[in-house]
């Protein structure tokens, strides 16, 4: 299967990444093989089969809706690029 | 000192023959000769290091006693502990110091065992060489121009070198099983679930795994015990009973049903592993067990499926990287998309970026029926086709890896390097426990590998088997002829 240069855009405007020229060209061949690789599933058949998300099989984890402390605020904070004033400090939104 | 396993090093400090500290500082003495050839620690902490080794002194003087107490131990770089950096091996971590420990650094906190430090891995666990790091290329300790495997290449090569008794890594297609396969120490993959995921900062959630690299299987069982168990910070943490893992394991194998699935022989695979596997089998025979050949087709299909499913899983999880509450933020941004976008461009290297993009491509409308839905249908097949042949045997054996270690730089396209896991992901798309267990050398000194397979939870018996065919076949720990600090 072929994967086009517009499709590439695509997906990384949904990855939220940007790829230069050279890297654009990259995986688009990249993408390609892998892509005809993982089509190989398509022999075999299987119709109503049931999707597996999640082998344990576990279903609905409930706990008692209890408070219980959490982490400081600084301590939170402790790894943000940056912060003012206790909070989460980003380039402007809205001009 | 010559090289000691957990068990004898616990002899060796319940006996007072040797104190936590001292034991903590000819292992950080080895770190600070030979790592700088190995290249297996991210982050060695020293200091801390002593404090939790002098805190374990105290303990046993007091006279407790406890398997884990003074050994020291090296974690793998993506399992969160608290005031140490964790980084994954990415640029994105590279300055995180996570504010809590996953589960499993609390336990071995518990145990009184001695964090070395924080040991390399491809960035994210993407990878099967370490190669993928951001930060540096770990040696194989058997061979210097070989890859240690990956993702836990660090963790492998760290065991390998003896620069830690033991240590923790991360398995999601055969991070675990692989290295260990390639610088031949022991490498267990438990079930889906038995060992808690809480502070493993996610890759595919569906199948990581934490997991234990050792010196030998009884290694292996004492560690298994220390970190098995439900938590209940993980949802997928299963309400298991954990057993001690090492009750029973001598007891021999006598007519236990050994399978071994053909299709993980045929094409690709190195004679001396394929020699490996069937001498392996014969061993086995000799312990008492019952061998027969058995056929899983749906074998090469567990590849394309584990692509697919890791690598969305893996786009889903990695979207938090974006600059904001923690790690890389790229400087110089005038509004907030191109902050996120430049963040991540700069921050993710090749390998996380070609896997987000897959997995992207797999959940996006119109492919999300074709890729992503059609890998979990082949999943279920998966699971059943060994679900049915554990109907007729306790364990499988086949292959770890389809060769011994390669060279850097040798698998330069990513399709190539994929290939190299046939034998591993299948047994995460099914959620099953597996064992590396060292199998000699091949011709050029390499180790080999054999893997053993049990349904899930059953890790008592792929222990006692894996246990056996340790004692029979008689090659033990894989010492590299590599000398300290050449």
């Amino acid at each position: 299967m072929r994967i086009t240069t517009e499709q590439v855009r695509y997906v990384a405007a949904l990855s939220k990444l940007k790829l230069n020229e050279k890297e654009q060209q990259r995986m688009i061949e990249d993408m390609a093989s892998i892509i005809a690789f993982a089509d190989q599933l398509n022999e075999l058949e299987t119709g109503e089969i049931k999707p597996t998300a999640q082998t344990l099989g576990l279903f609905n984890v409930f706990r008692e809706d209890e408070s219980a402390p959490s982490y400081e605020r600084e301590v939170m904070l402790a790894n943000a690029p940056e912060k003012d004033d206790g909070c989460y400090l980003v380039p402007k939104l809205i001009e | 000192m010559k090289d000691f396993t957990v068990r004898e090093l616990g002899r060796l400090l319940h006996g007072r023959e040797l104190s936590a500290l001292e034991l903590t500082k000819i292992y950080l003495d080895r770190i600070a000769k030979t790592d700088a050839v190995i290249e297996s620690f991210i982050t060695v902490c020293e200091e801390q290091a002593i404090k939790a080794a002098q805190a374990a002194d105290k303990r046993i003087a007091s006279g407790e006693k406890g398997a884990l107490l003074g050994i020291p131990v090296g974690i793998k770089d993506n399992i969160c502990t608290s005031g140490v950096k964790t980084t994954c091996a990415s640029k994105m971590l590279s300055n995180f110091v996570p504010p809590y420990d996953a589960t499993v650094i609390k336990k071995l906190g518990q145990a009184g065992a001695v964090m070395l430090g924080k040991l390399n891995m491809d960035e994210f666990a993407m990878g099967s060489s370490t190669e993928k790091s951001y930060f540096k290329k770990t040696k194989n300790p058997h061979l210097l121009n070989c890859v240690p495997g990956g993702s836990s290449g660090g963790s492998a090569a760290c065991v390998s070198a003896g620069l830690a008794p033991f240590a923790l890594g991360s398995d999601t297609g055969g991070s675990i099983r692989q290295p260990a396969s390639f610088c031949g120490t022991v490498g267990l993959k438990p079930t889906y679930g038995l060992v808690s995921r809480y502070g493993l900062v996610a890759f595919a959630s569906s199948l990581d795994q934490i997991g234990c690299f050792t010196r030998d299987v009884y290694d292996c069982a004492i560690v298994l015990n220390h970190i098995a168990g439900h938590d209940a910070m993980d949802s997928t943490s299963a309400p298991f009973i954990v057993p001690d893992y090492t009750n029973g394991l001598t007891d021999g194998i006598s007519g236990k049903r050994i399978g071994i699935p053909k299709q993980y022989l045929e094409s690709g695979i190195q004679p001396e592993v394929r020699e490996a596997v069937n001498k392996a089998a014969e061993y086995f025979e000799k312990a008492g067990a019952v061998c027969e050949e058995c056929s899983l087709p749906l074998t090469k299909y567990a590849l394309p499926a584990y692509y697919l499913i890791s690598s969305a899983e893996a786009s889903s999880n990695l979207a938090r990287f974006d600059g904001v509450k923690y790690g890389f933020r790229a400087e110089n941004c005038s509004n907030l998309s191109e902050m996120y976008e430049t963040t991540r461009s700069l921050g993710f290297g090749e390998e996380v970026k070609r896997r987000i993009m897959l997995g992207t491509y797999a959940l996006s409308s119109g492919y999300y029926d074709a890729y992503y839905k059609k890998a979990q249908q082949v999943r279920t097949l998966i699971q059943r086709e060994f679900a049915d042949n554990f109907k007729r045997f306790d364990i499988l054996l086949t292959p770890t890896t389809p060769t011994t270690a390669f060279e850097f730089g040798e698998k330069a396209d990513p399709v190539s390097m994929y290939m190299g896991d046939i034998c591993t992901v299948a047994i995460n798309i099914a959620g099953l426990p597996a064992i590396n267990v060292p199998a000699g050398l091949d011709s050029r000194g390499k180790p080999v590998g054999i893997q053993l397979i049990a349904p899930p939870f059953c890790e008592q018996s792929l222990l006692k088997c894996a246990y056996a065919y340790e004692q029979t076949a008689g090659f033990g720990f894989l010492q590299p002829e590599f000398k300290e600090g050449i």
